[in-house]
């Protein structure tokens, strides 16, 4: 990742301030994502994680500070950018092969085209066979699936992904991890990944992020991650390594858990 | 096999209130003057359909209660889609809307007859202030409650605004407006009879209150019938739009589906 270090990074934020009426999330958040670097961001319950996703992505401005995104100040909706919510965010109407398109058919992409490509995608994320199925006839884990082939459908430079794999049960979300790192390792998308289980950030990122507990919560420290790639998500956490920088970030986030729910 | 249990038993409740209104009458325990008999109310129903009279009243309340639904339902949804993607429209139009949908729609019958005649356009009239509301307010609310994480993500995938519509809110107002088909044709059914009722040349509302002019109780025992046979059609009809088109939604207990 050396020569990353004389490109513009992918996204910077300075000074990033959002409020929710006089309920202040985050306050002068300065954070640096480099063009292909998986950064994790961790922290506890109601550290305003998912606000600042939004911000990066335009869904909401910041109230002050400012977004840029390949070094050009963000206005209005993030193009570069794909985000994975945790929520379900699938068109209940729509099968997976025309959920996997959506994106291409907004685009205006030919619809025989759009299909062609989703299908394509749905058996990168292994679901060959389930285009015509309705989001309620997939599980949990297979939503998620189709929900990954819709925003990387798009090429999206930077990838935005809010506690994504939360509601999936362990084995699940194991091997969705690992099915993200292979994917991302094809051609190395900037990530930020957001989440409250830091042995999932460790295993999956570069870099670990650790935010204050809120509200006017911030970035109070940053890990590098030296694991070697490709991981196994699941082999990774027996290493000595692991556990290293497990106990030096946790040594850390600790207090904010702590400080978090003492506040509830 | 409990499905042939339940057929079984409905159709033995049916037959023993049947007998026993026949029997009371027969036996003189109450008057068939006020109460007519079973039997006479289907010979008299099998008397209409012979004879085809009943066709003519049947096919202009069809034709009302059709015309109603469609141009209440469409008005509604218009009006729906408007209102909640402006809220300043919203805001502004809000109490007019509620005072409007507050009167009593028997009251306007009347006046819609003074307005449209005795034919079928007062009736139209009358079913479509009713059909209106139930298409406004339901999708006004679909519209309102398409869920903010669906919206979100149909934008970073970059919908359009008319894409939006026609994607995510169109389809979300649909299983609201389709889940209100069926009190929007009972409400298009009950304007149509209604008006026809108050002041009609034909029709199943007209004939019954010929009957009753008449005290004919038969007869208006044979139009209730035919009415409410009516309306059960209409909503298998109904039934069966709204499954095709909602093909999508689970079944309940289907949730989660296959792994």
């Amino acid at each position: 990742m050396q020569d990353c270090e004389k490109t513009t990074p992918a996204v910077e934020l300075r000074g990033v301030t959002q409020r929710f009426g006089d309920y202040t999330a985050v306050q002068g958040v300065n954070l640096v994502l480099t063009a292909g670097e998986f950064v994790a961001v961790v922290g506890p319950t109601g550290c305003g994680k998912s606000t600042l996703l939004n911000v990066i992505a335009g869904l909401r401005p910041p109230a002050a500070g400012e977004v840029r995104v390949f070094g050009r100040l963000l206005t209005g909706l993030n193009r570069r950018a794909g985000y994975l919510f945790q929520q379900d965010a699938l068109l209940p109407w729509k099968t997976a092969l025309e959920n996997a398109a959506l994106g291409l058919t907004f685009a205006g992409v030919p619809r025989a085209e759009a299909y062609e490509r989703a299908a394509a995608w749905l058996a990168k994320v292994g679901l060959a066979g389930f285009g015509d199925r309705y989001p309620h006839q997939l599980s949990g884990g297979m939503r998620k699936r189709v929900a990954l082939a819709q925003v990387l459908i798009m090429d999206p430079k930077i990838l935005l992904m809010d506690e994504p794999f939360s509601a999936l049960d362990v084995q699940t979300r194991q091997l969705m991890e690992n099915e993200l790192l292979r994917l991302w390792e094809e051609d190395q998308k900037s990530v930020l990944f957001v989440t409250h289980d830091l042995e999932e950030a460790i295993a999956l990122a570069d870099r670990v992020v650790v935010m204050s507990a809120g509200p006017a919560s911030r970035p109070i420290g940053e890990f590098p991650v030296p694991l070697e790639r490709p991981r196994d998500v699941t082999e990774v956490r027996l290493t000595e390594e692991f556990l290293g920088v497990h106990r030096e970030i946790w040594s850390l986030l600790r207090e904010e858990v702590m400080r978090a729910h003492g506040q509830v | 096999m409990a499905r042939f249990k339940v057929r079984s038993l409905q159709f033995a409740l049916l037959l023993t209130v049947l007998l026993g209104w026949e029997l009371s009458v027969r036996l003189g325990w109450v008057d068939a003057f006020f109460f007519s008999r079973p039997s006479d109310i289907a010979a008299r129903i099998y008397e209409w359909f012979v004879s085809g009279e009943v066709y003519r009243h049947l096919w202009i309340t069809l034709l009302e209660t059709v015309l109603a639904f469609l141009s209440g339902t469409l008005a509604g949804v218009a009006l729906g889609l408007w209102l909640a993607l402006s809220p300043t429209a919203a805001a502004v139009l809000d109490p007019f809307l509620k005072a409007l949908n507050s009167v009593p729609r028997v009251i306007l019958a009347p006046i819609f007859t003074l307005w449209f005649g005795l034919g079928i356009a007062s009736k139209v009239a009358l079913g479509f202030t009713l059909v209106f509301f139930v298409a406004f307010f339901n999708t006004y609310q679909g519209i309102r409650e398409v869920s903010p994480v669906i919206l979100a993500n149909a934008r970073m995938l970059g919908a359009s605004g008319s894409q939006l519509l026609r994607h995510v809110y169109l389809p979300s107002a649909t299983s609201w407006i389709l889940s209100s088909l069926r009190t929007s044709v009972g409400f298009a059914v009950i304007g149509a009879v209604v008006g026809e009722y108050l002041g009609a040349s034909a029709g199943l509302g007209y004939v019954i209150s010929q009957a009753e002019g008449v005290f004919d109780t038969t007869s208006v025992f044979a139009g209730i019938v035919v009415l409410a046979v009516f309306v059960v059609l209409l909503d298998v009809a109904v039934n069966l739009v709204e499954r095709r088109l909602l093909v999508w939604r689970p079944e309940p207990g289907q949730e989660g589906g296959t792994v």
